[in-house]
C-alpha cells in the first residue's frame, strides 16, 4: 500500500495510469486461453470500477495489475454462474477459481499476450478493415463510438462490426498466438498495417484540431513501440516504428504561422523535433543490421533521405528515387509510382517526371486521387505547360476534402498563373 | 502468476468443404485410373489426416446433376433435380477434422488436393450441449 491515501481524484488518476499500461495486457491474458475476448473485456471493465470505489478508501494496491486480475476473476466466475448451471461448468469454475488464487497467491509478472492478441485481432479470418479498430479496442480500451468518429463510421454500425469480430475469433477459433515462422512476415503484415492504420488516421488531420485524431497518432506509435519491443528481430517491426517517427518528428512543421500547410520540401527544418529523428535513426539503423529489407524500412528510408535536408541543405532525391525504385517493385502501388515520379523530377528534370507520371494514366484509380493531380500541376508548371498545369491544379483542389490543404492547392494555382 | 494449465489443448471440429470445378472433375474421373493423379493425393492425404491423428471422416460426393433437393412448403413436398444452386463451381466432397484452432485447420485445408484445383471452405462446427 502506499503510504498517503489518495482522494478521488488521485484514485482516478492513478486507475487512468494502470488502465493505460495494463488494460490491453489484462484483456490479452483474460482472454487468450477461452479466446473469449468480449467476456474478458467485461469483467475488466467491471474491475475498473471496482478499483474507482476501492482504491480512494483503501489506498492503491502494491500490485495494481494483479489485484485487477484476481477482482476480473471472479466478475468473470459470477457471469460465468449466471451462463451455466448445474454440473456442466463446475469444471470450468473450479479451473478458474484455482487460476484466482494462484494469481492472488504468486507475485510473479502477468505474462504479456498482447502479441498474441494483436495477430488474433489481424488474423487473415478477420476482415481488414476492422483490424486496426479492434486493436485499438482490446490492446488501448478505446470505446466504440470513440473509434467511430475516428474512421468515419457511424458509432452503432462500428460497434456491430466490433461485436461481429470478437465472436469470429471465439467462434471460428482464431489462435492467441504467435504464427508459425512460415506465416511469419504475411501475418506480421497485417498487424504492422493496422498499427500504421491507427497511426495515419491520427496524422490525417493536418490541422492538428482534432485531439481525438492526434491521440491516435500517438497511440499507434505507442503501438509502434509496442510491437518494436516484443519483436526486436523483426526488421519490419522496427522500420514502422521508424517511418512513423521520422512522420511525427514533422508533424509542428507541417503549418507555417499562419496556419498554411506546408509541403515537405518546404518545411522549416529547424521546426523538426531533432530528438524523435534521432531516435528513428537509431531504429531504422537496427532495423538495417537484421539484413531483411521490407516495405516499411523502406519508406522510413526515404524519410531518412529527406532528412538529410537538415544538414545538406537539399534531400538526396538520388537514394529517394532509387528507394522509391524498389518500393515500386515490391508493392507495385500507385501511389508508390506518384511519388517516384516527383524523385524522377529532381534528379533527371520535370518532363523525366511527366513522362513517369504519363505511365500512370491507365490506371483509373488515379482519376479520383488528389496527389496524383497535384503532382501533375506541379512538373506541368515546372516544364512550362501553364494552361495544362492550371487545369490539373484546378482537379486537385476539386478532389481535395481538407479545406487547408485546398487553400494550399489555390495559392498555387495563382502563382503558376502569374508566373 | 503461476504456470498456465496448457496441457489440456482445446479441441474443435471442423468441415473442410472442397468446392471444384465439374468440368474439369469429370474430365478428371474420366482419365484412364494410371493418368488419374487426382486419387492418389487424396490417399495420400486423407492418410496423412488419418496418421496425425484429427481425422473424424470425410467422403468424396457425386457430381451435382446426381442430387436433388426437397423442401416442404405449405405442407406439399417439392422435390426438384439438381443441386440447391447452379454454379460452376459445386461441392465435391469434405472432410471433417478435429484440431486446437483455425490455424491447424487452415493448414490442413491447404495441405488438401482440392486447395490446388478447387477451392476449400473451413467451417467451425456448432459445439451442442449433450
Amino acid at each position: 500500500m502506499t503510504s498517503d491515501l489518495p482522494g478521488p481524484d488521485g484514485a482516478r488518476a492513478a486507475t487512468e495510469v494502470v488502465a493505460r499500461a495494463s488494460y490491453g495486457k489484462l484483456v490479452a491474458y483474460l482472454s487468450a486461453r477461452t479466446r473469449n475476448v468480449a467476456a474478458a473485456e467485461d469483467a475488466l471493465a467491471e474491475a475498473f470500477a471496482a478499483a474507482l470505489t476501492d482504491w480512494p478508501r483503501k489506498g492503491i494496491p502494491g500490485k495494481p495489475e494483479a489485484w485487477l486480475l484476481a477482482v476480473a476473476r471472479r466478475k468473470e466466475i459470477d457471469a460465468g454462474r449466471r451462463r451455466h448451471t448445474g454440473d456442466a461448468a463446475t469444471a470450468e469454475l473450479r479451473q478458474i477459481a484455482d487460476e484466482l488464487a494462484a494469481a492472488a497467491a504468486a507475485p510473479a509478472d502477468i505474462p504479456d499476450e498482447r502479441l498474441a492478441l494483436m495477430f488474433a485481432c489481424a488474423h487473415p479470418a478477420i476482415d481488414p478493415a476492422i483490424r486496426a479498430p479492434l486493436i485499438l479496442q482490446t490492446i488501448l480500451g478505446f470505446d466504440a463510438a470513440t473509434i467511430a468518429s475516428a474512421f468515419l463510421v457511424a458509432p452503432t454500425t462500428m460497434g456491430q462490426r466490433l461485436v461481429r469480430a470478437k465472436q469470429k475469433i471465439s467462434t471460428a477459433g482464431i489462435p492467441f498466438r504467435l504464427p508459425e515462422r512460415t506465416d511469419m512476415t504475411e501475418r506480421l503484415e497485417a498487424v504492422l498495417d493496422a498499427v500504421y492504420a491507427i497511426y495515419t488516421e491520427g496524422w490525417t488531420d493536418p490541422a492538428g484540431t482534432e485531439a481525438r485524431r492526434r491521440d491516435l497518432a500517438e497511440e499507434g506509435i505507442w503501438l509502434g513501440r509496442l510491437m518494436a519491443a516484443l519483436l526486436p528481430n523483426e526488421p519490419e517491426a522496427l522500420g514502422l516504428l521508424a517511418l512513423m517517427l521520422y512522420a511525427e518528428a514533422r508533424r509542428g512543421a507541417r503549418r507555417n504561422e499562419r496556419g498554411e500547410y506546408v509541403p515537405l520540401a518546404e518545411q522549416d527544418t529547424a521546426k523538426w523535433n531533432p530528438g524523435l529523428i534521432a531516435e528513428a535513426e537509431a531504429v531504422l539503423h537496427r532495423s538495417g543490421a537484421l539484413g531483411q529489407p521490407g516495405r516499411y524500412q523502406i519508406e522510413a528510408a526515404i524519410q531518412s533521405a529527406h532528412v538529410v535536408r537538415r544538414r545538406a541543405g537539399r534531400s538526396d532525391w538520388a537514394a529517394i528515387e532509387r528507394l522509391y525504385d524498389l518500393l515500386w517493385a515490391l508493392t507495385r502501388s500507385p501511389v508508390v509510382a506518384i511519388n517516384r515520379a516527383v524523385a524522377i523530377a529532381e534528379t533527371r528534370g520535370p518532363s523525366a517526371g511527366l513522362l513517369a507520371l504519363d505511365s500512370l494514366a491507365a490506371d483509373t484509380r488515379l482519376k479520383e486521387y488528389q496527389p496524383y493531380w497535384a503532382a501533375r500541376a506541379e512538373l506541368l508548371n515546372r516544364s512550362g505547360a501553364s494552361d495544362d498545369a492550371d487545369r490539373a491544379y484546378e482537379i486537385a483542389i476539386g478532389l481535395e476534402q481538407d479545406p487547408v490543404v485546398r487553400d494550399f492547392l489555390q495559392r498555387r494555382r495563382a502563382s503558376a498563373r502569374v508566373t | 502468476m503461476g504456470p498456465r494449465d496448457d496441457d489440456e489443448e482445446p479441441s474443435m471440429k471442423y468441415l473442410l468443404l472442397i468446392y471444384m470445378d465439374e468440368a474439369q472433375a469429370r474430365a478428371a474421373a474420366a482419365a484412364k485410373p494410371d493418368e488419374n493423379k487426382m486419387m492418389p493425393a487424396y490417399t495420400a492425404y486423407t492418410e496423412a489426416l488419418k496418421q496425425a491423428g484429427v481425422l473424424l471422416g470425410g467422403e468424396r460426393l457425386q457430381f451435382s446433376s446426381n442430387a436433388t433437393t426437397v423442401r416442404v412448403a405449405n405442407g406439399k413436398n417439392q422435390v426438384l433435380n439438381g443441386p440447391y444452386a447452379e454454379t460452376k463451381e459445386q461441392l465435391g466432397g469434405f472432410y471433417m477434422i478435429d484440431v486446437p484452432d483455425l490455424d491447424s485447420a487452415l493448414a490442413w485445408a491447404a495441405r488438401c488436393p482440392g486447395a490446388s484445383h478447387g477451392i476449400m471452405e473451413v467451417r467451425p462446427v456448432w459445439p451442442m450441449v449433450p
